[in-house]
């Protein structure tokens, strides 16, 4: 049998060969925008990377972040798939193997569990099964979280199912920048990313480079402070930064920390600041039990117990299905809660 | 009415006879891979007895440049794709999860979760489709697997985007210890043309059908025809997997029964009636049987066992810091025992 046909993964990749780009300069751009932008350059920039979701194609998706890119890049690189999220994910893989760099849009973060085999099983762990031969340079792109006033599957945080996942790289932006960054960078990573959005700040508005900037795995700090440390990420980041400026008119120096990355967390930057405070709040929408939180506070623990003042605190969603809309605000962490985990680390 | 003898016109007797030699081959190496579990070389091994031609017949149809994603079961597949004897134990002797590189024969790493590897196939046509290549791609799966969702949506993938890629389900009468009216009330091949794939029910035991079968399907995929569905109906003469007792579920008339239909026999018979079913070519394939149980059997009991650090390796393609901490740990840890007794590592 003659081998001279076959081909790689590698040899069908191809380099990236810049025609045009889709930031000549900075713009003010909002967060959907940014992701927009990074998923047009970065098929610019590939032709071998193409997207797959559901109401992609025509419409530009439920929220219309991939608006624009039917019409710029055909049929067959903005692919409008059947609605089986499996199958998303599922033929993504099959598309690796013949050295494609797929993106996938699910719809919304409850959607994604139709999907949640062909992640943990295939996408997660064929690289790890075939010992390196077999690459998986998937993007899975998920709006999640709440805050919208949406019905039930439309509003929920899944991130910890997929950071208990390992072969999975998660991560989650909070500004414009960011999301276009982060994601250009995960598309051109060769391992798979679960790439979360915050759906409730996709209309906030900033200031976008056309750079790759920090890398996606790095964790950075917001917001200075002396007092207490503050990680999130995602959508709770711009409360946690009003939380430190509150807490700042009562006498208290909060350092907010966004992770960005999930899964690995930057644990060098988390216990740098936690040995300079001495204290550490954790929050997020997710539920508390098996969460981000709860892992992290452990790690912090074990890395520097002996400079805490007092116990960690988390601050989170509770743990309950996600409620209806009218009750959200209950369930999700809010600015007032967060200070209520400040004052709890403080003693006060 | 399909007539199917024009597809196979072109096989001569040399190619027959062949075939004939890879069936007496892929049984050798299934009872020394059964032997080797009961000696405890192997943790486990799913025997394919039975299914020679339905996987033979497919497989020898096939190209280099067409992909094939499968179940655990087609090791006639990987034998006619040419992985190398003994990597075809490696899973099975727990020494990794993947037993060759998938690029270097054009076959995916053999799927364990059922019907996940549908959608692969689906992708990777896809994908072929969009390059403009005519290279297919095929699936292998069970009657089981028709029941899982992917395989479902792989068809309706399939037919939305007529995309070049078989699904080949070998019937085998058996999910375990669930007979096939559990998964099916009709005949499998009947659901396809509800999908728009066109359906060919063929008798997987005819090594011959099978490849015609294979053929008109391969030849529709690389002609823009968009994807067939194969049912070659066979039967699992042996075990579900050597851990398993199928006496406790079915009867020994119906094994009985279908031992009258082995497809060697068959293919014996064809041989026979052409004059071609010589002694030469009995002691030939017997002897190939011999040397190739022989080579498995040392390459299997030679594999060395994998380095204990090498249980962090290839989790991700890319450095992971959390990841390089815990094989740091480890590392220390194992240090520690060498440190304790005074010996280095």
């Amino acid at each position: 049998m003659s081998m001279t046909t076959l081909k790689t993964q590698d040899s069908m990749t191809t380099s990236a060969v810049k025609t045009t780009t889709a930031l000549a300069t900075p713009t003010t751009l909002t967060l959907a925008k940014s992701i927009t932008a990074a998923l047009r350059q970065s098929m610019l920039d590939d032709p071998k990377v193409v997207l797959l979701g559901e109401d992609i194609g025509a419409l530009g998706g439920v929220f219309r972040v991939t608006d624009g890119l039917l019409a710029e890049f055909g049929a067959n690189r903005v692919i409008d798939t059947p609605l089986a999220e499996s199958a998303i994910i599922g033929t993504a893989v099959g598309l690796a193997y013949r050295g494609y760099r797929p993106v996938c849009e699910i719809q919304f973060d409850g959607f994604i569990y139709p999907g949640f085999d062909q992640i943990v099983s295939q996408v997660a762990k064929l690289h790890y099964r075939t010992q390196g031969a077999v690459k998986m340079p998937i993007t899975i792109r998920v709006p999640f979280g709440g805050g919208i006033g949406a019905a039930e599957h439309h509003s929920e945080s899944p991130e910890a199912y997929f950071t208990h996942t390992s072969g999975l790289r998660v991560i989650s932006v909070s500004n414009p920048q960011d999301a276009y960054s982060m994601l250009r960078q995960a598309i051109s990573l060769d391992d798979p990313v679960l790439y979360f959005e915050p759906k409730r700040r996709y209309h906030v508005k900033g200031e976008v480079s056309p750079v790759l900037g920090e890398s996606m795995e790095k964790a950075v700090i917001v917001a200075p402070g002396t007092d207490v440390t503050l990680v999130t990420y995602g959508p709770l980041v711009p409360t946690a930064r009003d939380a430190a400026l509150a807490a700042a008119d009562e006498g208290v120096s909060v350092e907010v920390i966004d992770l960005r990355s999930l899964a690995p967390v930057d644990y060098a930057t988390v216990e740098a600041s936690v040995r300079k405070t001495g204290r550490l709040v954790v929050t997020h929408e997710a539920v508390r039990s098996g969460g981000i939180g709860g892992e992290i506070i452990a790690s912090i623990t074990e890395r520097c117990f002996n400079y805490l003042e007092a116990a960690p605190v988390r601050v989170t969603g509770w743990d309950i299905p996600y409620p209806p809309a009218k009750l959200e605000s209950h369930h999700l962490p809010d600015l007032d809660r967060m200070l209520a985990g400040v004052d709890r680390v403080m003693g006060r | 009415m399909v007539d199917y003898d024009p597809w196979v016109a072109d096989v001569t007797g040399e190619q027959l006879a062949a075939m004939y030699e890879d069936m007496i081959v892929v049984r050798r190496i299934d009872t020394e891979a059964t032997a080797l579990q009961r000696q405890g070389e192997l943790g486990l091994w799913p025997p394919l007895l039975g299914q020679e031609a339905a996987q033979i017949g497919s497989a020898r149809s096939l190209r280099s440049d067409d992909f094939v994603f499968s179940s655990y079961r087609e090791n006639a597949v990987a034998y006619c794709r040419g992985v190398d004897y003994t990597d075809i134990l490696r899973v099975w002797r727990g020494s990794a999860q993947s037993g060759w590189n998938p690029f270097e024969i054009g076959m995916a790493t053999p799927a364990i979760i059922i019907g996940a590897q549908t959608l692969h196939a689906t992708g990777w046509a896809m994908g072929a489709k969009f390059d403009g290549s005519d290279s297919a791609a095929i699936t292998y799966f069970g009657d089981g697997a028709t029941s899982e969702g992917d395989v479902n949506e792989a068809m309706v993938f399939a037919a939305s985007f007529q995309v070049p890629v078989i699904f080949f389900c070998q019937n085998n009468q058996w999910a375990i210890s669930e007979p096939v009216a559990l998964q099916a009330h009709r005949n499998i091949a009947d659901r396809a043309p509800g999908f728009g794939i066109p359906s060919i029910r063929v008798d997987g035991n005819d090594v011959l059908a099978v490849m015609a079968a294979t053929r008109i399907a391969l030849d529709r995929a690389r002609n823009g025809g968009g994807p067939t569905f194969i049912e070659a109906v066979t039967y699992r003469m042996g075990p579900h997997t050597t851990a398993d007792d199928p006496t406790k579920y079915r009867e020994t008339a119906e094994l009985e029964a279908w031992k009258a239909k082995d497809p060697i026999l068959r293919l014996q018979r064809l041989l026979d009636s052409m004059g071609l079913f010589t002694p030469e070519l009995e002691a030939k394939t017997q002897a190939k049987a011999d040397a190739v149980a022989a080579e498995l059997r040392a390459g299997c009991i030679g594999m060395p066992d994998p380095a204990p650090l090498t249980v962090f390796d290839h989790v991700y393609s890319t450095p992971n810091a959390t990841l390089d901490g815990q094989r740091a740990e480890y590392a220390d840890y194992l240090a520690s025992f060498d440190a304790a007794d005074g010996s280095s590592s």
